[in-house]
């Protein structure tokens, strides 16, 4: 049964992409990896570089998780999982170190903390460590570009109005070079920015703005009885959970139908 | 000179317990400090094993970047060693509290395996490196950086709890309006920087 799975997601790999970069956003639908989300969107520079630096330890990580799925025994998968993660963000952060010195200045101790990233762990438990490489692999990369899209939009929001500038570029050359009115130029420069936007109350803010946004979405769903995986902010309490790196939040909200991982789980 | 180092531990230890509180400017912690900040009693149980757990881990951590990472100039293995060194203790700090202190092991135990892999332990553990902090230094500014986590999960908590007889809403009902308390904690926290 598993054997056909595998062949039958070796010829999608199609869906696993889509599934990370919409259907399970790790950010906009899922609600994980919080603390790089908030600290490192001061522009949507950072928050892309932060976005793909993650997407390749992720994919990287997947691979050889997968690789090594059935050599590392059952106990002690998360600190072997650990490991690889952590080699992996070493390795990229000294990449980072040598060839993009600035990106690496800009978002400082969160390249290292990428090792506890929960979406990293989570997809290491709930899909890696139960699929073939290839799947993961692409598994890795949609969920990694998924998380970097929805760090590049917070970044340009928080960018936008709190510096008026739009990927380090001010609005009023943007201006000049669209040939703007002077009116509208005039107009720009009389605006003075919200810059509390760009540290560290605003990303509070706009974080609580998207997940109401989430809210209303599911509010919405669950009243016309769809079923919804969106999390809007995990409501529960930590400590009554007892899911490593919060990989139930893959799963839809009854834990019966999912991402892909735990289907083939039911299917065997 | 005593009096010189004694004055430039507090002045680290005032700076990351409310100047660069490590929630609220740093966003290290963010998981816990959202997830177990509905009572004020576990809240403030999560705030105790977190500054047990820091203090400890960035002594620990120390000690082994000085004598083990230093001494054969493997630096760029930090990562790594810390987060293996962190998980090693959490689980051996269970072990040792279950067996000695039980009275310790109740009020704590939970909280324990929630904190290995919290970034904050292993942002304090590296920030420490960064700083080129000593030992001593260390252990004062994992102690205080704890203590920061502490005081801000406890005000969150607390306000929290007096928040469940509000009209919220419906939108905001939830994770939103705990967030927003958040930032408007952190704007109360930026009036702390006047401080040093």
């Amino acid at each position: 049964m598993s054997e056909m799975n595998t062949s039958k997601k070796n010829s999608n790999v199609v869906a696993p992409l889509i599934n990370g970069l919409l259907k399970e956003n790790p950010t906009f639908v899922l609600m994980l990896g919080m603390c790089p989300t908030l600290a490192v969107t001061t522009s949507a520079i950072n928050g892309m570089g932060m976005g793909l630096t993650t997407a390749a330890v992720l994919t990287m990580s997947n691979i050889i998780i997968s690789l090594l799925r059935n050599i590392i025994p059952d106990k002690v998968r998360i600190p072997a999982f650990i490991v690889i993660i952590a080699s992996f963000v070493t390795i990229v952060g000294q990449f980072l170190q040598a060839y993009l010195p600035a990106l690496n200045d800009s978002l400082g101790m969160f390249i290292p903390l990428i090792v506890v990233n929960c979406i990293i762990l989570g997809r290491a438990e709930a899909f890696a460590s139960k699929n073939n490489p290839i799947a993961s692999a692409f598994d890795g990369l949609g969920m990694g570009l998924g998380f970097t899209i929805a760090l590049t939009i917070i970044g340009t929001i928080r960018e936008m109005i709190g510096a008026h500038k739009v990927f380090g570029i001010s609005f009023a050359d943007i201006a000049t070079i669209v040939h703007a009115p002077a009116s509208v130029s005039e107009w720009l420069s009389a605006q003075s920015p919200i810059a509390i936007f760009v540290m560290a109350p605003g990303a509070f803010f706009v974080l609580a703005c998207l997940t109401a946004m989430q809210n209303c979405i599911k509010n919405r769903k669950l009243a016309k009885g769809e079923k919804t995986k969106i999390q809007s902010g995990c409501g529960q309490d930590c400590l009554e959970c007892s899911d490593t790196g919060c990989a139930h939040r893959f799963y839809d909200q009854d834990g019966k139908d999912c991402a892909i991982g735990k289907k083939e789980e039911n299917n065997d | 000179m005593i009096s010189d180092s004694i004055k430039e531990l507090l002045i680290i230890a005032i700076g990351s317990a409310l100047v660069s509180n490590v929630v609220l400017s740093q966003f290290y912690g963010l998981c816990p400090f959202l997830g177990v900040s509905k009572q004020l009693k576990t809240a403030s149980g999560m705030g105790a094993a977190v500054i047990f757990v820091i203090t400890l881990a960035s002594f620990v951590s120390s000690l082994v970047y000085r004598f083990l990472l230093q001494r054969f100039h493997i630096e760029y293995l930090k990562t790594i060693v810390f987060i293996l060194v962190i998980a090693a203790l959490v689980q051996f700090v269970e072990l040792v509290l279950k067996k000695k202190i039980p009275v310790l092991y109740k009020s704590l135990g939970v909280f324990l395996p929630l904190i290995t892999t919290n970034c904050a332990v292993l942002g304090t553990a590296l920030t420490n490196v960064q700083e080129e902090y000593g030992v001593l230094f260390s252990t004062v500014n994992g102690f205080a950086t704890a203590c920061g986590f502490a005081l801000s999960i406890c005000i969150l908590a607390g306000i929290r709890e007096k928040m469940q007889y509000n009209n919220i809403p419906k939108a905001f009902q939830g994770m939103p309006i705990v967030l927003v308390t958040a930032g408007l904690m952190a704007i109360a926290f930026c009036g702390f920087s006047g401080l040093l």
